[in-house]
């Protein structure tokens, strides 16, 4: 129990001589959601039972870690000398990987296994590294310790940006801190923390609430997860500094129930703190009381905006309203409320142990500091990155990312989801920001960012977006609920071949009312994959519309398969192939293709080595 | 919902489980105070759908009465997210994640083969209980797309064709 601030630099202390006796090598084994569905589990217990047969436990060590970013190559693992402080990583790690590996035990290549070059560097406690675009201070804990052993989080300076707000700050040189680091939402709409920070600690209140907004439904979208998984005593200690700056002493984390294992990490992390007086009563020591509770979303994407958040935490349907007053005003309970995104708390601490100035230097004017990215879509290295505001589309697609997935040709890469929009080849060299992203017609959004090469028909993509928001339309207001249902219908005649000219006019038209006119972000946002991608593919609408074609042959209505007699042998693996058995025809005889039952899914045409199927 | 007074009751047919939600509903700081009650709300459904799979009429009443909250209130939460189900879910869930990263990779076609195969819409439970089939937004295990998850079980890259393969391991 830590009862003051000597207390807790007596532990910090005491944990890392701890650490001086430590094991030589330390093995990282990624065991976030994706790592785990990629078989990461049976891989950790072959090395737990050949450590134990080879009794290397005095010499390995083995540490279980979230998500280190690498997704395209799990299971990985990351082989640490802690007397070197030289590593290396491994990926693609099958359970006969493990004796190999082993067997070596040095921060050198393994034949026969693969090994990944790092391509990320930690500006906090390293210096930028002459190639590395990557730079990692939200993520700076994920991936490298264990998030459930409190210690390592200390090792790592941890709770040491809450021990120096409270024993050298006032909540007036904290916010000034923040306001001047130009810390800016991470959630999407860019708005600076520190004045957010600076309106609550205005209000005269006795009671004030800090909500952190988890509630990730961006679909494509896993930084905040991973954050959770990896690191959730940043978020948790982030949350204790806000508090005190505004002056509230209950924070909530509004959590998708999704998220099975980033809820049960956070639990295990607020028993720890509390029981350690790092969070609730009397915070090591100063007299200042901060608790956090866990509140869980139901599936509505709509409660990521934070009036819908908080009517959600309040137990009613998640709808949003009006604003002014603004949450900072009358949140929670009408209570002042600052609600923050997951990685912008996380970028927090660091910028309380190494200063506004230091945060300021990296990345752009108007946009300080990183950004996480879930890359994915049609890329080979799909993964969470983080790079630096202003690093251009181009170094991370085809850098960080590794170029297109089986060379196909970049089309568009779609960030911000279903509030974003597309972004061309010809802008590939924009350096992002807040502000660029917003000037293309897309936005930061929470960070996903889509890859789509030259087989994805951007129509299609706008309605699978639109979709999604009609989905997830809250009902409340006129243009969202009844605007959104209405260009789906359009996108679907368009999709169909069925469209006129007309319908695309009509359809530019309700795009603008829907924006100009919905009550909330979700509505006011969903035009963009729309307007984005009929700006930037206005061609492809109108072969749409006119040619009734689609050249990426996606829409299915639009394709038509056919069995060229004169080139079709008869070897009838089509029709074996074919999912709903509609080709037909006796061995080695030319086969036929029943339209009416046709489902256009293509297996056909890719399995056939004669080139005897067309695809119009 | 009590038509048949004569009819066994969700909560008297398992009262292990109903044993528990009171244990759950009895942990909670309840009181007078409706605005604060309100707040566990939707902690109590998320407890009660993952005692009993699902949120049934009765209980659904139970936890208005103990929250002292309208039915109405309590259903409205409940048709709002759709996490919440009042339906009792097949015994293997199917899930298809058609968030963008799998949709750009072809989970519609994943997902319109589950629908033809089993023969029933999204959200929807066949006749004979056997499946439940859903579409989702996105797990986040985007490097494996197209995703699906039968039971928490995780189909990586999918295809059309493994489709069948996965309902003859549901048997």
């Amino acid at each position: 129990m830590i009862n003051s601030f000597e207390d807790f630099t007596e532990y910090s202390a005491s944990v890392k001589e701890k650490s001086l006796n430590k094991p030589e090598i330390n093995i990282l084994v990624s065991l976030g959601t994706c790592g785990i569905a990629a078989g990461t589990l049976p891989v950790q217990e072959e090395f737990i039972s050949q450590i134990k047969e080879r009794e290397l436990s005095s010499k390995v060590e083995l540490t279980d870690v979230g998500c280190m970013g690498i997704c395209y190559c799990e299971p990985s693992i990351e082989l640490i000398n802690r007397k070197t402080g030289k590593s290396i990583i491994y990926g693609n790690v099958k359970r006969d990987d493990v004796s190999l590996i082993l067997d070596c035990l040095t921060e050198k290549d393994v034949k026969g296994v693969d090994v990944i070059k790092k391509s990320w560097y930690y500006p906090e406690t390293e210096d930028a590294t002459a190639g590395l675009l990557q730079a990692k201070i939200a993520l700076r804990n994920t991936g490298r310790i264990n998030p459930e052993i409190l210690e390592e989080y200390i090792f790592n300076s941890g709770y040491q940006a809450l021990a120096k707000v409270l024993s050298s700050m006032t909540p007036k040189s904290i916010i000034q801190e923040v306001l001047q680091s130009g810390l800016r939402g991470r959630g999407g709409g860019g708005f600076p923390t520190g004045k957010k920070w600076d309106f609550a600690a205005a209000q005269k209140n006795e009671t004030k609430f800090v909500i952190c907004n988890a509630d990730e439904g961006d679909p494509g979208a896993f930084m905040d997860r991973a954050v959770l998984e990896g690191d959730p005593h940043s978020v948790l200690e982030a949350m204790a500094i806000a508090g005190f700056a505004i002056g509230s002493h209950k924070g909530f984390i509004y959590i998708r129930a999704e998220y099975p294992l980033a809820i049960k990490r956070l639990q295990i992390a607020i028993k720890q703190s509390t029981e350690f007086g790092l969070l609730g009563k009397n915070i090591m020591g100063f007299g200042f009381d901060f608790e956090i509770e866990l509140r869980y979303g139901a599936g509505a994407f709509v409660c990521g905006e934070e009036t819908a958040l908080i009517h959600s935490i309040e137990g009613l349907r998640g709808m949003p309203t009006t604003r002014p007053p603004f949450p900072a005003v009358a949140g929670l309970w009408e209570k002042p409320t600052i609600v923050n995104n997951v990685e912008t708390f996380a970028n927090v601490c660091a910028i309380i142990r190494k200063g506004a100035q230091w945060y300021k230097s990296i990345g752009t004017e108007t946009s300080a500091g990183t950004k996480v990215f879930a890359l994915a879509g049609k890329i080979n290295k799909v993964g969470l990155i983080e790079v630096p505001m202003g690093t251009n589309l181009r170094d991370i697609i085809y850098d960080v990312g590794g170029g297109i997935f089986d060379g196909k040709e970049f089309k568009a890469v779609q960030t911000g989801g279903p509030s974003g929009g597309c972004i061309t080849k010809d802008y590939l060299d924009t350096p992002i920001d807040y502000e660029t992203l917003k000037s293309l017609g897309s936005m930061m959004g929470s960070g996903g960012m889509i890859v789509m090469d030259e087989d994805d028909c951007m129509v299609n993509v706008a309605k699978f977006f639109l979709d999604f928001t009609v989905d997830e339309s809250c009902g409340k207001c006129t243009p969202c609920r009844i605007g959104g249902k209405h260009m789906y219908a359009i996108l679907d005649k368009i999709t169909k071949g069925r469209a006129s000219d007309k319908d695309l006019e009509t359809l530019r038209e309700l795009c603008q009312t829907v924006k100009s006119s919905s009550l909330c972000g979700l509505g006011m946002t969903c035009p963009n994959p729309v307007l984005s991608t009929m700006k930037y593919f206005e061609n492809e609408y109108r072969e749409h519309v006119a040619d009734k074609k689609c050249k990426a042959h996606k829409c299915p209505d639009l394709i038509t398969y056919l069995i060229d007699i004169g080139k079709c042998i008869g070897c009838s693996v089509c029709a074996k192939k074919c999912p709903v058995q509609c080709i037909s025809g006796k061995l080695k005889e030319p086969h036929k293709i029943d339209q009416s039952k046709c489902i256009k899914c293509g297996e056909c045409f890719m399995a056939c080595k004669f080139a005897a199927i067309s695809r119009n | 919902m009590c038509e048949n007074s004569s009819k066994i009751t969700v909560l008297e047919k398992y009262p292990d489980k109903t044993k528990s939600l009171n244990e759950f509903l009895n942990s909670l700081p309840l009181g007078a105070d409706i605005k604060s009650n309100r707040g566990f709300l939707i902690s109590c459904l998320h407890k009660a759908q993952s005692i009993f799979g699902y949120l049934p009429d009765e209980v659904q009443l139970l936890i208005a009465e103990r929250l002292r909250l309208t039915l109405s209130d309590v259903y409205g939460v409940i048709s709002f997210y759709s996490f919440f189900t009042t339906q009792p879910p097949g015994r293997n869930k199917i899930n298809v994640c058609l968030g963008t990263a799998c949709f750009v990779k072809g989970a519609d076609k994943i997902f319109a083969e589950f629908e033809k195969q089993i023969g029933i819409k999204d959200g929807a439970t066949s006749k004979d209980m056997k499946y439940s089939l859903s579409s989702i937004r996105c797990v986040g295990a985007c490097s494996l797309a197209p995703v699906v998850t039968v039971n928490d079980k995780v189909y990586a890259k999918m295809t059309p064709l493994r489709v069948r393969e996965i309902l003859k391991e549901c048997e």
